[in-house]
């Protein structure tokens, strides 16, 4: 019978080897797999348990912190938003029952302090407990609240971009929400007609009007075909695509160059330049600038809309038909972000070359070991004389055009505004710019939904008040 | 060094690990240390030395090894169990204390373990009503009768139907492995059983079969029919006749899966149990998840998540993510904080014990003897198998007890007494050996 025990004791050890083999995938193998399975909400409830990392503002203000609820092995952090409303929508939330959104979201790696299994058992040898990075954001509290008092509970955003570096210092969506309310009213929130957890800035799809001027102004310049110079008629109305198209208020021009066309953004003139530069040039610009594609925020994917021109949700391009002198000025089925408006506005200051828009700027780790932002180069769009040219332009539409409600005393700025009619007597009033002209530290789009005003006066003061903001922030110190 | 001063100097590790297990959760817990660990290792110690005495004048040439691996896994188990719960961890001390007190009593007045052989038949029909008791007098938990209420405490049944089961068996074998062997016909290429004794046999399927259905419990089935053809092989050296076992067993089962829901769903559910992860799959789910917390080597004693947050009524019975964390999934929990580091040594624990009751049935002389200890290592071993395949998903998961580690009293009772025959049969076995030895050399 011994032979029949030892031969029994082998197969016992081939089951037992199938323990091993299992226990080894699940916890080892297949391990990584098993943490994102929709149904295992294990990785939530474990964060829950680390001490998330804190948001601050540029100011080094807390925009977002943890709170430890309850004690021993029983304790939680709960997040809390110090500053309410106003971070609400670039900042996103993070709690259990809802998930997170927003910079919560792009940036949760850093903040629960994610790394691989190795450094986590090192840690674990040198008895510390996972812990959160701390971020520092690029956005300015002085900022933001200098654009919601300027959008003064009027539907719409603003944003405002370092154009050197790419740095959003303001990203302001209105309606606003508090975070701190998520967990107790997000249903009702996520019903409001008003869309208050919609971030505009990076989500709605606006016609841009005649800020689109300026995109269209960098084709016609930087391809050559067009010089500040170049004369084209600005009488109205006239046929584009067979359909009459008028200036604003039917007002007369003649024959008029092009820095008198975007002064005065005289629709006839720039559709017949759009016409002229035809599809592809109008697209490879438009490209350069970043529609198309889904912006290069540090943003969650479903929170970045697309740019560009669409037919419903399908995004056209120069192949499909589509009337090229009515995108020249911002119509046709265009639709833009503010965000990305504000990174037209940005690449004309920062010389023709558009920087990937950052909304963090450094990251803190438990040992106070900072990471900063190295600036990326996102495109050149446009040469430098094109840019200077682009720049001088968009200062007399500030100095003596329809943007004179931009300007800020003291220093020069650099706009263009924008009134796209969504219904009769209903517009989506804009206004984008920089300042200083000579020495931009300062982007900034700004959209009002539909107001019965126009661009250069409904946009222009809340334009002025952010800049004149950040302005006096940076030369106070 | 002679085999008891091993053993005594083996429990000393188990001991420090017993201290060094609960201070670990302790420091966890409340970031402080007292002595209270220390006490807790002393305890476990000074019990643990007590028992040792005791074997060391009954059962001299007993395997040194068996007992100290026995209290690796008792120790193991109080600890997770302390992780879990404090309480949980004070009643399982209670039923170890208890155990080793029934081990002791069936060592010290079972004189000589030879007289099971003459009470077969009353112990086998002992065993049948210990089997069946649940339906009568007990509830089902999540389908399956494995409880029999006793005012206060429940008591399984089962686990001591086991070895009355393996006694049975063993003896029943022995006496008639001759004939099933001599008398066995090639009919068709297969070589089957005399038909005469082929009856018996049949009645231990069935029996299996009863309990599958009767009972509802498909762990229990497996444990038994498993040690059934362990032993039918064992005896008889016959390969066939554990292939036709297994095909009638797995035939049967089959039957049951399309025809008992409760049987159909274990099924379904091992095949996917993401399917249904919120529902019927939610328990298998959740044990996997847990495991792949673990990594190699775990999130650390009190480390792993396995009460939701902010919920302070009953755990583990209610408020656990994993139910069950502290009897069917405790392995879960073991990998959950200890890694696949842990969960390993828990199974070559196991192996390592299977290996000493392995040894002890080689070492002993009569087919008695080999057959039981054979019979309830088997028997030991595959329990081990059949609840850690099951919360592994090496095999569909049903409800039986991780050895010394679950909580349950009924488990740990029984185990002991298991312990104490097979420690029983080894003293014998190693005397003879030792005497031969002796005699060889004098």
């Amino acid at each position: 019978m011994n032979r029949q025990i030892v031969k029994l004791f082998g197969f016992l050890l081939v089951l037992y080897a199938l323990l091993f083999g299992f226990t080894s995938y699940w916890s080892i193998f297949d391990s990584s797999d098993l943490k994102a399975n929709q149904a295992n909400r294990r990785p939530l409830l474990e964060e829950q348990r680390i001490r998330r990392g804190t948001i601050l503002a540029a100011d080094g203000s807390v925009i977002a912190r943890s709170r430890q609820v309850g004690s021993g092995n029983n304790k939680v952090y709960v997040r809390r938003y110090p500053q309410g409303g106003l971070f609400g929508n670039p900042i996103g939330y993070s709690f259990v029952t809802q998930g997170r959104v927003g910079f919560e979201l792009s940036h949760n790696d850093e903040l629960v302090g994610n790394q691989t299994e190795f450094l986590s058992v090192l840690d674990e040898l040198r008895g510390h407990a996972q812990e959160g990075d701390n971020i520092q954001s690029s956005l300015d509290p002085a900022a933001q609240e200098a654009a919601v008092n300027g959008l003064a509970g009027r539907r719409g955003s603003v944003v405002a971009i370092v154009p050197s570096t790419g740095e959003v210092r303001a990203m302001v969506s209105i309606p606003e929400y508090d975070p701190n309310e998520i967990p107790k009213s997000f249903a009702q929130l996520n019903r409001d007609q008003s869309a208050p957890l919609f971030n505009r800035a990076t989500q709605a799809g606006y016609p841009p009007g005649s800020t689109m001027k300026v995109v269209t102004a960098t084709a016609a310049l930087d391809s050559g075909d067009f010089t500040p110079s170049s004369t084209l008629s600005g009488r109205s109305p006239i046929e584009i695509e067979g359909v009459a198209l008028s200036n604003s208020g039917g007002e007369q021009f003649g024959t008029i160059d092009m820095t008198t066309a975007l002064t005065n953004s005289v629709n006839t003139w720039w559709a017949q330049a759009g016409e002229k530069l035809g599809k592809d040039t109008m697209f490879k610009y438009m490209e350069r600038f970043g529609f198309n594609a889904k912006p290069r925020l540090d943003y969650p994917g479903f929170q970045r809309a697309t740019s560009g021109v669409f037919d419903g949700n399908t995004l056209l391009g120069p192949g499909d038909l589509i009337d090229i002198g009515r995108v020249a000025i911002g119509q046709e089925r265009l639709r833009v972000t503010p965000l990305q408006m504000a990174e037209v506005a940005a690449t004309v200051a920062n010389n023709g070359e558009l920087m990937e828009p950052r909304l963090w700027s450094k990251v803190i780790d438990a040992d106070g070991r900072e990471t900063k932002l190295n600036p990326a180069r996102q495109s050149r769009v446009m040469s430098e004389e094109t840019a200077a040219e682009l720049n001088d332009m968009m200062q007399n539409v500030v100095a003596e055009g329809t943007g004179t409600a931009g300007a800020v005393s003291g220093i020069d700025v650099a706009g263009k505004t924008g009134t796209a009619e969504i219904s009769n007597g209903v517009n989506d009033a804009w206004f984008i710019g920089f300042a200083p002209a000579d020495d931009p530290q300062i982007a900034i789009s700004c959209i009002v939904e539909h107001t019965s005003g126009f661009g250069g006066p409904t946009c222009g003061p809340i334009f002025k008040a952010v800049a004149e903001s950040i302005l006096q922030g940076s030369s106070g110190g | 060094m002679s085999a008891r001063t091993r053993e005594l100097f083996a429990l000393i590790p188990v001991a420090l690990l017993v201290t060094a297990g609960f201070t670990a959760v302790l420091i966890t817990n409340s970031d402080q240390l007292g002595n209270l660990s220390v006490l807790y290792g002393g305890y476990f110690l000074a019990l643990c030395v007590a028992v040792h005495m005791i074997i060391r004048i009954r059962l001299p040439d007993a395997d040194p090894y068996l007992f100290p691996l026995v209290a690796l896994l008792a120790a193991f188990g109080m600890v997770m169990l302390f992780r879990l719960n404090e309480g949980l961890a004070r009643d399982q001390a209670n039923w170890f204390v208890l155990g080793l007190i029934l081990f002791s009593a069936t060592i010290i007045f079972l004189r000589e373990y030879e007289a099971l052989e003459r009470y077969r038949y009353l112990i086998a029909l002992a065993g049948i009503v210990l089997l069946i008791m649940p339906r009568f007098l007990g509830h089902a938990t999540n389908d399956a009768f494995l409880a029999v209420d006793l005012g206060p405490i429940t008591f399984q049944p089962t686990e001591l139907a086991k070895i009355c089961i393996v006694v049975f068996l063993a003896s029943y074998l022995n006496e008639h492995r001759e004939v099933l062997v001599v008398g066995a016909r090639n009919v068709f290429g297969l070589v089957l059983p005399p038909l005469k004794h082929l009856g018996p046999l049949l009645v231990v399927w069935g029996a299996a079969m009863v309990l599958l259905v009767f009972i509802r419990d498909l762990g229990s089935s497996v444990m038994f029919f498993g040690a059934f053809l362990a032993l039918l092989y064992v005896a008889t050296g016959r390969l066939s006749f554990v292939i036709i076992g297994l095909a009638l067993f797995v035939v049967g089962a089959w039957f049951f899966a399309h025809t008992a829901a409760h049987i159909q769903e274990r099924f379904d559910i091992w095949l996917d149990p993401f399917h249904d992860a919120g529902g019927s799959g939610y328990q298998l789910s959740q044990s996997i998840f847990a495991q792949a917390d673990g990594g190699l080597f775990g999130k650390g004693l009190g480390d792993s998540l396995v009460q939701l947050p902010g919920c302070n009524h009953g755990f583990p019975d209610r408020c656990a993510i994993l139910p069950a964390p502290h009897t069917d999934f405790i392995y879960a929990v073991i990998v959950d904080e200890l890694g696949f580091a842990g969960g390993a040594a828990v199974v070559l624990i196991y192996a390592l014990i299977a290996e000493r009751g392995f040894k002890t049935a080689i070492l002993a002389e009569d087919g008695f003897s080999k057959l039981l200890a054979t019979g309830l290592t088997a028997i030991f071993a595959l329990q081990a198998f059949v609840i850690i395949g099951g919360v592994t998903r090496v095999i569909p998961l049903t409800g039986v007890t991780l050895p010394f580690i679950s909580y349950g009293g009924s488990s740990i009772v029984a185990n002991f007494i298991l312990l104490a025959l097979l420690l029983m049969i080894s003293d014998k076995a190693r005397r003879r050996v030792r005497i031969q030895n002796e005699t060889r050399l004098g």
